[in-house]
């Protein structure tokens, strides 16, 4: 176990901790520890990221060096270092975003430290190699997504916080009662010993079943997607970015890994019970999506619909399956980046004079920076060449056409019609006369360049799916799925 | 029925009140008692599935997760009471409506300004 690796996981969740306890602290020094976490965060994740694809194999994390089952132990593999470069960047965009956009306002105390502790509860998730630690982290994300939602002005973020946090709490205790059951079948909390020691009995079944409904919930994959709507599209921008691009793929990310790690032999019904899912909420959100005025709830139902694709390789169950898992992973950073983009870009709209598609007056002659990052962020979220997108749906309709899954496959390439039906409802009035709602205004020039750059690196994920996919391959991930075509 | 048997079941069935609490009263404060009482038959459940050391003393990593459980939810509630308070400020009611099937509150041209 190297010291560097150790350092820096570590310090992906010190920096953050920190970083937020010293904002809230200090108001004064927030900005500025806000801007530095956005730039050494990225550079600890790809450090990280280096250092696990050189090493080729999964590291393992005592803390304290107590070992399990006393002790907590932190895990990483590839998924893990993927998961960690996602939220850095993303976050990073956000933070420096918000860093502006709250500049003028009181809000803006109050944003920054939960801010960074969101992010170090996601660092800590994906570090997380423990029921219960997962547990904490869960909670930690939760809570502190719920402030910063609550954060915008008006009855409907406050109702739309209210929702999700009744969602986020119930789905917390039932996620709680299924490590209750599993730690009293098998007395224990690490992931690996659970897996060793289950045997499929029915207990366990349930608390499977109970810690995947909760992770639904927190991920509002269809029919648990009620929250999402209100929430996203009435919290400010860079909160909206954030929730869009990492909180809701964290718990996709648990339940993943309840899957892969803990899941017993016989799981085809449940898999397909859940991709069709997921193939639902791909039509459906993007219909809604499509159905949208105002910009904001018309990115937050694309969301929605993203979010279903990332369920559906839950049906795969041979070996190809490994690359339809490669290709959601792939779609989680270049969706993280795309949607963080989009969300941005219409923050920036806002500022400059309107929220609904009907007030985009010639946007795209004076804002040309910001209509770019629209525009580039739907290329990848409708997965067109070249974009992280493209590559994303690519592996993953090679895995669904492998395993012969035609109407899954056909529901993904709708999808990415749909996508770029609802891109294009925005891109093209922006080249028109509008109404716009209120006198323009200058959009700070940060606040667009920081849109446009999200875009580009999520268009750029187009051309590095090489050696992300092979540090995606360490510690094999997804090995239990090749395992799976062996123990039919 | 054994003794035994009565935390689990216990258990079970606060979280199964909680939960219809959760769902058919509309009023935010009883929402979040619903949620508490659920909490509290979660941990029961952790209790009862406790497993004791060899030389009889009690489960300590039962314990552990229990009491996180609870400052969590005393967190939870806490930020649930506040952010309840707010609602009530803005809105005059303490109730956030529950979309009703096939109505969504984003629906185009339905957003408040």
């Amino acid at each position: 176990m190297s010291p560097a690796l150790e350092t820096l996981a570590v310090s992906a969740v010190l920096l953050p901790l920190f970083a937020g306890l010293a904002a809230f602290v200090i108001p004064r020094a927030a900005r500025l520890v806000g801007v530095g976490t956005a730039v050494l965060l990225p550079i600890d994740a790809a450090l990280l990221a280096i250092r696990v694809a050189d090493r080729g194999v999964e590291a393992r994390i005592e803390i304290g060096g107590w070992p399990a089952p006393l002790g907590i132990g932190l895990s990483i593999d590839g998924l893990t270092a993927l998961m960690l470069l996602t939220t850095a960047l993303a976050s990073s965009g956000a933070l420096v975003y918000g860093s502006r956009y709250f500049a003028r306002t009181q809000r803006f105390a109050a944003f920054m430290p939960l801010a960074l502790l969101l992010v170090t509860g996601l660092n800590v998730l994906f570090l997380s190699a423990d029921l219960f630690n997962l547990y904490v982290a869960l909670e930690i994300v939760g809570l502190s997504a719920v402030g910063l939602v609550a954060l915008a002005e008006g009855a409907d973020a406050l109702r739309g916080a209210m929702r999700y946090l009744l969602v986020t709490f119930l789905a917390s205790l039932l996620y709680l009662l299924g490590v209750a059951l599993l730690y009293h079948m098998t007395g224990a909390l690490d992931l690996a010993a659970v897996a060793a020691m289950l045997r499929g009995a029915r207990v366990e079944w349930i608390a499977l079943g109970a810690m995947t409904a909760a992770m639904l919930m927190k991920s509002a994959l269809f029919p648990l997607h009620f929250w999402l709507p209100p929430a996203h599209s009435s919290a400010p921008v860079p909160v909206s970015a954030l929730l869009s691009a990492v909180v809701v793929k964290a718990s996709l990310y648990v339940l993943l890994r309840l899957w892969l790690d803990v899941m017993p032999a016989d799981r085809r019904l449940f898999g397909d019970a859940l991709a069709a899912l997921g193939a639902i909420a791909v039509v459906w959100g993007s219909i809604q999506a499509l159905r949208q005025d105002q910009l904001k709830h018309l990115v937050a139902y694309s969301t929605a619909a993203q979010v279903g694709y990332l369920f559906v390789p839950f049906a795969l169950d041979s070996p190809v399956a490994v690359s339809g898992w490669q290709g959601a992973a792939y779609l989680v950073l270049s969706h993280a980046l795309a949607k963080s983009a989009m969300f941005l870009s219409v923050g920036n709209v806002q500022a400059f004079g309107g929220d609904r598609i009907s007030q985009l007056d010639r946007v795209v002659q004076r804002l040309p920076l910001t209509m770019g990052a629209f525009a580039l962020a739907g290329v990848t979220v409708a997965g067109l060449p070249p974009s992280g997108g493209f590559i994303a749906k690519w592996l993953m309709l090679e895995a669904l056409i492998g395993e012969r899954r035609w109407w899954l496959a056909a529901v993904v390439v709708v999808g990415g019609l749909l996508a770029a039906i609802y891109v294009f409802r925005v891109v093209g009035p922006a080249f028109t006369k509008g109404v716009l709602a209120r006198p323009p205004r200058r959009v700070p020039g940060t606040m667009e360049w920081i849109a446009f750059a999200l875009s580009v690196a999520a268009i750029a994920l187009g051309f590095t799916a090489v050696p992300l996919l092979e540090l995606l391959d360490v510690g094999a991930p997804f090995a239990a799925f090749e395992a799976g075509a062996e123990r039919r | 029925m054994s003794m035994d048997a009565l935390y689990p079941f216990a258990g079970v069935a606060l979280i199964v009140l909680g939960l219809e609490a959760l769902i058919r009263h509309e009023h935010l404060m009883r929402k979040i008692l619903a949620l508490n009482i659920t909490g509290s038959g979660v941990f029961l459940v952790i209790g009862a599935g406790a497993r004791p050391a060899p030389d009889g003393s009690a489960d300590p990593v039962a314990q552990a997760l229990i009491i996180t459980g609870i400052v969590v939810a005393i967190a939870a509630t806490a930020l649930a009471l506040a952010l309840m308070v707010r609602v009530a400020d803005e809105t005059g009611r303490a109730e956030i409506d529950a979309p009703r099937p096939g109505e969504d509150e984003s629906s185009p041209g339905s957003a408040d300004p």
